[in-house]
C-alpha cells in the first residue's frame, strides 16, 4: 500500500538553513546538505529545500548547495523559491532537483505550469499555494504570503492542476506558525477538487496533529513542517512510529 | 565500468551520484559507438514513452542497446527506461518497445480502483519473488519510490516483483541479463542503493 509521506522543509538563504537548528550530532546545524543527510537518514520519505535567497549570488550558492546535497541524499528532492520561468525550472532540475514547486511564478505567468509540465512532466511540476481567509473566503496570497491577489484559491489550484501540476502544497497562512494543527477545512475544500496529491503545510505542533490529518482527511498524501523538526520538539521517527500504530500506512 | 545512457531524456545527475554512492564508477553515453566499451548498461527514462521511444530510435542507440543484450550484458532499464524492453506501449497512442522483453505497457487505471490517484507518487512496498538477482542485498517488504501512470504487463515468468496499489502492479523484471525496475532506485534511499548495487555485481 502507498504511505503516507512526511516531508521536512528546508528554508535556505545565501546557502544556509535559515531558523536555528537544535540537534546533538550535527557539526554544522545550519548546513544544507548536513541537515539533509540528517533527515534521510532518519526517516524523511522527501526533502523540500526553498530557496529565499534575494541575489542572484545567492542564487548561485543556492544551486551549489543543491548539486552537494543531490551527491549524497536519495530520497525525491523537491525545490521552490524564485521560480518564475522554465529556465528556472532547468536549472534546479539539472543540479538534481526532482520537482520543482511553483508559486508566485504561476500566478504572474499562466503559462508556466503548462509549459513546464509539456516540457519536464506533470510529476515534476508542483503548485505551492498559500492560501487565506479573507471575508470567510479562501485567497491566494503571493511573495511568500505577503500579497492578496484577491484569486479565488480552490478554483485556482484545480486550473492549475488541470494546467499540468502533478502534486500541490496547501500551505494555511492562517495556521501556519500556529502549531495547533493543520487547516482541515481548507484542505478538505482542495482535496474535493483535484486527484493529484495534496501535501499539508503549516500549522503542525505536535505528533497529534499528523495523526488527526492523516485520520481525519485520508485523501491526504502527506504532511509537510519545518520548525517542529528542525527543532527536535517532534522527531520523524517518532512520528511514524505513532502513524503505524495508528494504521497509518507509513515507510519504516 | 558502467555506461548511463543518455538519449535526452530527464537528468542523470542524481543517477550518475547514486552509483558514485555505492562505490562504482559510471559514465554518461550519449555516443551510440561506445556502449560496448562497456561492461553494464542503464537504461534510464522519464515523460512519456512514445516521445522517448522516439528519442531513444533517433539517437542511435537503440541497435547496439539491442545488441550488448543480446550477448548477454548486464542492462537495467529505469522508469520509462524499463518501460522501453518491452514489446509496445499503449500510452497516448500505440508505440514499439526495443522487445527485448516480450509484454506491453499500459494505463494503471485499467487495473486499479478509480478512487486512487494517479500516478501512483510515493513509496510502497516490494512483494520480491525471490531475493537473487537486484534484490539479492534486499529484503522483503522494502520501501521504494514510485512515480509512473503506467505500468508493465507480461508473463509472470518475466516478474521479479510487485507492488500493490488497488491491484498488484509490476513492479520489476528480469529476463536472463535483462533487467528493469518501475520505481527510482536512485530515490529509494537505502532500499534503492542496496538494488543498484545487486545489479553491479550480477554474473556478466
Amino acid at each position: 500500500m502507498i504511505t503516507k509521506r512526511i516531508i521536512p522543509c528546508l528554508d535556505v538563504r545565501d546557502g544556509r538553513v535559515v531558523k536555528g537548528v537544535n540537534f546533538e550530532n550535527l557539526n554544522d546545524v545550519n548546513s544544507p546538505v548536513e541537515l539533509a543527510k540528517f533527515y534521510s537518514d532518519n526517516g524523511a520519505d522527501e526533502l523540500v529545500f526553498y530557496d529565499i535567497t534575494a541575489s542572484s549570488d545567492g542564487r548561485k550558492i543556492f544551486t551549489e548547495i543543491l548539486r552537494e546535497t543531490a551527491k549524497n541524499v536519495f530520497i525525491p528532492l523537491t525545490v521552490g523559491g524564485g521560480i518564475s520561468s522554465v529556465k528556472d525550472f532547468e536549472r534546479v532540475l539539472t543540479c538534481g532537483a526532482d520537482k520543482v514547486s511553483v508559486n508566485t511564478g504561476a500566478i504572474k505567468n499562466p503559462k508556466l505550469i503548462p509549459e513546464a509540465a509539456k516540457l519536464y512532466g506533470s510529476q515534476c511540476v508542483v503548485i505551492s499555494a498559500d492560501v487565506k481567509r479573507v471575508n470567510g473566503q479562501f485567497k491566494i496570497f503571493a511573495r511568500g504570503g505577503r500579497d492578496d491577489t484577491g484569486i479565488e484559491a480552490i478554483s485556482w489550484i484545480k486550473n492549475c492542476v488541470d494546467n499540468g501540476a502533478g502534486e500541490v502544497v496547501l500551505n494555511s497562512i492562517d495556521t501556519d506558525g500556529v502549531k495547533k494543527g493543520f487547516d482541515l477545512e481548507m484542505l478538505k475544500a482542495v482535496c474535493e477538487v483535484v486527484n493529484v496529491p495534496v501535501i499539508a503545510s503549516g500549522g503542525a505542533g505536535s505528533i497529534e496533529d499528523f495523526i488527526t490529518l492523516f485520520k481525519t482527511l485520508p485523501k491526504v498524501d502527506a504532511g509537510l513542517a519545518a520548525s517542529i523538526f528542525h527543532f527536535g520538539e517532534v522527531s520523524i521517527k517518532s512520528l511514524k512510529e505513532k502513524m503505524k500504530s495508528e494504521n497509518i500506512p507509513v515507510r519504516l | 565500468m558502467i555506461a548511463i545512457i543518455d538519449y535526452g531524456v530527464g537528468n542523470l545527475f542524481s543517477l550518475s551520484s547514486s552509483f558514485n554512492a555505492i562505490g562504482h564508477e559510471v559514465k554518461i553515453i550519449s555516443n551510440p559507438d561506445e556502449l560496448k566499451n562497456f561492461d553494464r548498461i542503464i537504461l534510464p527514462g522519464v515523460g512519456a514513452f512514445g516521445d522517448a521511444a522516439e528519442k531513444l530510435f533517433s539517437s542511435g542507440m537503440a541497435e547496439p542497446l539491442i545488441n550488448e543484450a543480446k550477448n548477454g550484458k548486464p542492462i537495467l532499464g529505469i522508469c520509462v527506461g524499463m518501460q522501453l524492453l518491452f514489446t509496445k506501449s499503449f500510452e497516448f497512442g500505440e508505440y514499439d518497445g526495443l522487445n527485448l522483453i516480450p509484454g506491453e505497457v499500459r494505463a494503471i487505471k485499467e487495473v486499479i480502483p478509480s478512487e486512487l490517484k494517479i500516478p501512483q507518487i510515493g513509496w510502497n512496498a516490494l512483494n520480491i519473488k525471490n531475493l537473487n538477482g537486484i534484490f539479492s542485498n534486499s529484503n522483503n517488504g522494502e520501501y521504494v519510490y514510485f512515480v509512473h501512470s503506467y505500468s508493465a504487463f507480461c508473463d509472470e515468468k518475466f516478474v521479479t516483483s510487485t507492488t500493490n496499489y488497488g491491484a498488484d502492479l509490476v513492479a520489476s523484471v528480469q529476463s536472463e541479463n535483462i533487467y528493469g525496475v518501475q520505481f527510482h532506485p536512485e530515490k529509494s534511499g537505502n532500499s534503492g542503493l542496496k538494488i543498484l548495487k545487486a545489479f553491479c555485481e550480477v554474473k556478466a
